[in-house]
Order: structure tokens, then C-alpha cells, then sequence
């Protein structure tokens, strides 16, 4: 958290948050309707534009470390896609002659034992680890969403998948996602090719394994909105469940969502790389940021950059979105809004 | 509080055999074949009898079943015969290595003392870093200790273990050749000069994993500070004219401590979880390492007892976390 030197603003945000409880109607608390005197404080915003997200990013923007890890973690984005398009040596290209070359003109960040340019091999890797960090963390939410939507909407389905998810908790994860990947890598990989099997296996393990935590915020802020006089008039109007959980539960719970969705790209990015760090990840020719660290372990003692370089884009996007998403965090709660 | 234990306790018999169920289908779904490195020139009716040698002939839920019996039943025996010199566990079979041909829990109890030293120790110094951390960072709310607190903090759970020890032994095992890179197991400590060695050797490894532990116990510390800070009794301790040495270390780090607690005891089986990472950077031979060779070389039995290990340490700890919140917390009630 930063501090604030603009008084002014901020005594408006005081005044504005308490006006917003006082006028508690539908979704009051998460949703501060435009109100005079923070359209009297910030004159050059019509009441029109003010919005829960673009209070949110107001918020999210005084963050100053969130701000920071944005721009980098949009740095490393931009790095991974555009990069190819302006480095254009193939990473799976054998330079045989030019192996083990230091930083030079002809390859910045150096070549590895087969002569492959490290810079096009970082940028393809960190493609892949960002894929799965983002397709893993997808799965993660979709199914923790829907888990705990059902569970706290529905109260015969709570007792049952309450119980599922505290099994899945008392599961010890990582001995059972290396026996998962281990156990089902080759016929994955002979079904769909080797880099697009395991890519499925990888992913979907990781989602399987890490949607708990999402289930259970998810249900516990569904069984409080249930309690609110919205969902009271919804249903008094004749409503369908369906219609219920889309329109009226799912928009009021997807700030813990996004902060979840936040940190689980991290914690599947870290999940992969350890994977790959133990032998147990992309088959060794496809690269991904923790495939190149292990690769690089055995001469580690001649060439760490090679080990340090891989390290050092794994830990930078997992700190970057480790602090987005206490930024978001923050931006989102409405308690702390304004502080 | 008695019969909540109990009832926790009674519950946890089906989870576990749920996991254990679930790890059992897990590995009998599983493609790979125990024989499969038994060459072609062997004749099948030979691989059969192979394969009924290593009780692998009945149908699955027998052998099961079988297993649950020699892991609850025989192994614990086994034990009893060990301790009292009595032979209730005769001619019983226990549970094989399919790798060595030795019982499974005789590796594990060779593995155990190095998992428990490193890892044990690690989390140990993890916590004493984090708790004075945490404190501080709470007292000084937003001061430079406290930007500089919470920016290691999030670093240190950034880098993956595996990445930090990489380093480590680049900077102090190549560069300065401060300490030994591998750690070497067969060290005894007899002498000075072996404990010495013993230190330097354990010193990478261990901080490695403190730091990674410290980073998170010492958020939960700074959090749980911040809460008992603003409560109205620590003015009231105040207005009565107590010292704030006293105020901040009696009566806040005391209500502090409590969800700390709990959080450190839930930490304790992951600690073993992320320690396979740790040991094998280091090659420690712990039991994480053995979970790895073990997987590598279809050794069935090994691994779905290691992973069962694994299962009752997470259940058993989370039982003891919510039993301690509720002794130490006595505002919490369970009925």
C-alpha cells in the first residue's frame, strides 16, 4: 500500500464510501452508485463514466508496486509474443559449430551445448510456461466457480461437494501430480504428439489439483449474497436458477475470482517449471522456461548464465503476478477502498 | 472439545481410506508394467509366474485389500515384534519393493533421518526469522523495515526453491567454494571436524528452505499483529500504564501467535511435499528423493506407500491445527 498525498481526494473517497452505505440498495456495498460529492470532488467525470471497474482501476492504479508489475509482467507478455516476430532465429535451430557461445552480437544472450540461440529459446519457452500458467488457471477457476456456486446456492449439494473439496485438500498434491505425469505422459503423447499430450496432461493436472481453495471463497460470498435483499426480489419475480446464478450471484462474486484467477497463474507457472525441474515436464527438445533450467543444471559450473536466465523469468512473472494480484486484492475490497 | 477431536478423528478414517483408494486406482489405471524390463526372450508362462510373484494375479480389489491389511495390520505388528521381541508377525508377508526387494518400511526408516534433519531444521529456523519479522512489520506499519519486509517477502515465495538453491550452489559452492555442493548422507558425526562438515554441509539446504517457509509464516505473523494492534484491550493495556514492551510482547504477540500456530502446523506436510524439490537440488537422499526413484522405475508399492505417508501426515496435521486453535483460542466452540 501506498500512501496518498492528495487529501482532497481522499476525504472524498471517506465521504463517498459512507454515502455509498448509507444509500445500501441493491449490491450496495460493491456497487457505489455515482453520487454528488465525488462528482463535486473530480468534476471532469460525468456520473455517467463512474463504474465499479473504473473505480476499481482508480484504486488499482494507486498501488504503486501493482503499477510497477503490471507494466513489467505486460513487458515479458509482449517480450514472449512480439518477440519471435523481431528475433526471428528458430529455437530448435542446431548451430553446431557455434555452441556454448557467451553474449555476442549474433546471439545476445548466448547459445546452448547444441548451439540454439538462448534468446528465441527463452522467448518460446516463456510461451509455453505463460500458456499453461493461463490454460491451467482457466480450468482452476471454471471448475472452483462452478463448484462453489452449486455448493452455496444449492443447499443439498453443499454437504457433498464441501466434502470432495476437503478430500482434494488432504490429497498430498505434488507426489500425486508427478505420478500423474509420469503415469499417463507416453500415452498422452503417443495419442496427440508429444509437446501437444503432454501440454493437455500438464494443464489439466494442474487445474484438477489446485481449484479448492477458488470452491471454497467462492461459496462462502455466494451463502452471504443468498441472504441479500436482490436475490429476494429476483426470486420473487420468478427468476430460474440458471437465470439466478448467471445474472444475479456470478457478477457479485467475480472480484474474488479475478484475485484467485491472479494468483493461480502463478502458482501453475511455478507448478509446471517445477515439473519440467525434475524431469517430469515437456519432452527435452520443446522448450519452457523450467525444461532450460534443467537442461542447463549439468554445466552449471561452466555456463550459469544459462541456468540463472530461466530462473530469472520464471521468479520476475510469478513476483509480477503475485503483486498484481495483492494489488487487486485491495482494489476490490471495498473496505479497504479509499484508504 | 472431546467429542469434537473424536468425531474430527472418526472422520478422518474414510477420508484416508478414500486417498488411499484413489491413489491404489490412480497407479492400477497407470499403462506402465512392473516387468516391463524383463527381456522378450523370457517365455510368458515364465512372466506369469513373475508376475504372481510379486502378488500381482488377483484381481484389484483383492489386492487392495491385501494392502490395506499389511499396512494397517502387519507393518504395525512388525513393529511390536521389534520393540517387545515377541513373533505375532510370523511368516506374514509385508509390503515388498518392487526396486530392491527389501521392505518398504525398512527403506523409509533409512530415509527418514535426513528428510527430518534438513527439512525439519529448515522449518524451524524458517519460523524463529519469521515471528520477530512479522512483528516488527506489524509495530512499524508501512515504515522502510516494513516496505523492505513485505518486498523480500514476496520475492522469497516468488523463486521456486529449485531456482534459489541453483544459485545458491553457483555463488557458494562454485564461486566462493564456501560449501559443499552435494550433500553427503554416509557423513557420520563423530568429532568436531565431521560435526563442522556436517554444518557446511546443511547450511545451503536449510536456508534455502527457511527463507522460502520465512517468507510466508512472517506475512501471517505481520497480518495476525496488524488485527490484535487495533483491538480496544491493547489500549486498555496502555491506559493502564503498561510498558508497550509489555503491551506489544505479552498481551498482543500472545493473541497474535494463536493463528500462527495453526498455520505453521497446517505448513508442516507441505514442508515434505516441497522438500523433493529441495532434496534434489542438494541430492539429499530423503524420502522425497526415494518418492522420485521410486516413480522413475515403477516401483508400485513404494510409491503408493509413500504417497499414502504423505496423505496421513496432511490429514494428522490439519486434525492437530484445529485442535490446537480450539486449546489455545478458548473463545472458539465447536459444538
Amino acid at each position: 500500500m501506498t500512501e496518498n498525498p492528495h487529501d482532497a481526494l481522499r476525504s472524498a473517497e471517506l465521504i463517498r464510501d459512507s454515502a455509498a452505505t448509507a444509500a445500501a440498495g441493491p449490491g450496495g456495498a460493491l456497487l457505489p452508485a455515482g453520487d454528488p460529492a465525488a462528482v463535486a470532488a473530480a468534476p471532469n467525470l460525468t456520473p455517467a463514466s463512474r463504474s465499479q471497474w473504473r473505480d476499481v482501476w482508480r484504486q488499482f492504479r494507486r498501488h504503486r508496486g501493482a503499477m510497477v508489475a503490471l507494466v513489467l509482467f505486460a513487458a515479458i507478455v509482449l517480450f514472449v509474443t512480439v518477440g519471435p516476430y523481431i528475433w526471428t532465429i528458430d529455437a530448435t535451430f542446431v548451430d553446431i559449430r557455434a555452441r556454448n557461445k557467451g553474449f555476442s552480437a549474433a546471439h545476445p544472450l548466448g547459445t546452448d551445448q547444441l548451439g540454439r540461440d538462448m534468446l528465441a529459446r527463452l522467448m518460446k519457452g516463456g510461451q509455453v510456461s505463460l500458456a499453461v500458467g493461463l490454460t491451467a488457471m482457466l480450468i482452476a477457476v471454471t471448475l472452483g466457480t462452478v463448484i462453489g456456486i452449486l455448493s452455496g446456492f444449492f443447499r443439498r449439494l453443499d454437504a457433498p461437494l464441501m466434502r470432495m473439496t476437503e478430500l482434494f485438500l488432504a490429497l498430498p498434491l505434488l507426489p500425486l501430480l508427478l505420478l500423474m505425469v509420469t503415469l499417463f505422459r507416453e500415452p498422452l503423447g503417443q495419442a496427440m504428439g508429444p509437446g501437444l499430450g503432454t501440454f493437455v496432461l500438464i494443464v489439466s493436472a494442474i487445474g484438477a489439483t489446485s481449484w479448492m481453495q477458488a470452491a471454497r471463497i467462492v461459496r462462502g460470498d455466494v451463502l452471504g449474497l443468498k441472504e441479500r435483499e436482490f436475490i429476494l426480489a429476483a426470486r420473487s419475480i420468478g427468476t430460474p436458477n440458471l437465470r439466478m446464478m448467471t445474472r444475479h450471484i456470478l457478477p457479485n462474486v467475480l472480484s474474488p475470482i479475478m484475485v484467485a484467477a491472479t494468483l493461480g497463474i502463478a502458482t501453475a507457472i511455478i507448478t509446471e517449471s517445477a515439473l519440467s525441474f525434475l524431469g517430469l515436464g515437456f519432452p527435452p527438445d520443446f522448450p519452457t522456461w523450467g525444461r532450460l533450467l534443467y537442461d542447463a543444471i549439468e554445466q552449471m559450473q561452466m555456463y550459469p548464465w544459462r541456468v540463472i536466465l530461466p530462473g530469472v523469468f520464471i521468479s520476475l512473472t510469478v513476483l509480477t503476478v503475485n503483486y498484481i494480484g495483492d494489488g487487486l486484492r485491495d482494489a476490490m475490497d471495498p473496505r479497504i477502498r479509499g484508504r | 472439545m472431546l467429542t469434537y477431536a473424536l468425531r474430527r478423528i472418526m472422520l478422518a478414517i474414510p477420508t484416508l481410506l478414500f486417498i488411499s483408494l484413489v491413489i491404489f486406482l490412480l497407479l492400477e489405471l497407470s499403462p506402465g508394467d512392473p516387468l516391463g524390463d524383463v527381456p522378450l526372450t523370457v517365455p510368458p508362462e515364465v512372466k506369469e509366474k513373475m508376475r504372481e510373484a510379486l502378488g500381482l494375479g488377483q484381481a484389484w480389489y483383492i489386492r487392495y485389500v491385501l494392502w490395506l491389511k499389511q499396512f494397517f495390520w502387519i507393518e504395525p505388528l512388525h513393529w511390536v515384534d521389534q520393540l517387545l521381541g515377541t513373533d505375532f508377525s510370523r511368516g506374514a508377508q509385508r509390503i515388498i519393493s518392487f526396486q530392491s526387494r527389501s521392505p518398504v518400511f525398512d527403506v523409509i526408516a533409512e530415509r527418514i533421518p535426513q528428510t527430518l534433519k534438513v527439512v525439519g531444521f529448515s522449518y524451524l529456523v524458517g519460523v524463529l526469522i519469521a515471528i520477530p519479522i512479522g512483528i516488527i512489520s506489524a509495530y512499524k506499519q508501512y515504515s522502510w523495515f516494513d516496505q523492505l519486509g513485505t518486498f523480500i517477502s514476496m520475492v522469497g515465495f516468488s523463486m521456486p526453491t529449485f531456482f534459489t538453491g541453483v544459485v545458491f550452489i553457483i555463488v557458494f559452492a562454485v564461486n566462493l567454494q564456501w560449501f559443499p555442493s552435494i550433500y553427503d548422507t554416509t557423513l557420520k558425526v563423530t568429532d568436531w571436524a565431521s560435526f563442522w562438515q556436517q554444518v557446511r554441509q546443511m547450511a545451503m539446504p536449510v536456508t534455502v528452505l527457511a527463507l522460502y517457509n520465512a517468507a510466508q509464516i512472517s506475512r501471517f505473523m505481520r497480518a495476525s499483529m496488524l488485527d490484535n494492534l487495533g483491538q480496544d484491550y491493547v489500549r486498555t493495556a496502555r491506559a493502564k500504564g503498561l510498558s508497550e514492551r509489555t503491551v506489544v510482547l505479552k498481551h498482543v504477540l500472545r493473541n497474535s501467535l494463536i493463528p500462527v500456530v495453526t498455520v505453521i502446523a497446517l505448513g508442516l506436510p507441505a514442508v515434505f511435499g516441497g522438500a523433493i524439490i529441495t532434496e534434489q537440488v542438494f541430492k539429499v537422499n530423503g524420502l522425497g528423493q526415494l518418492l522420485i526413484s521410486a516413480i522413475h522405475s515403477n516401483d508400485i508399492p513404494m510409491v503408493l506407500t509413500l504417497t499414502f505417508i504423505f496423505a496421513i501426515l496432511i490429514v494428522v496435521f490439519t486434525l492437530i491445527a484445529d485442535i490446537l486453535y480450539g486449546i489455545l483460542d478458548p473463545r472458539i466452540r465447536y459444538d
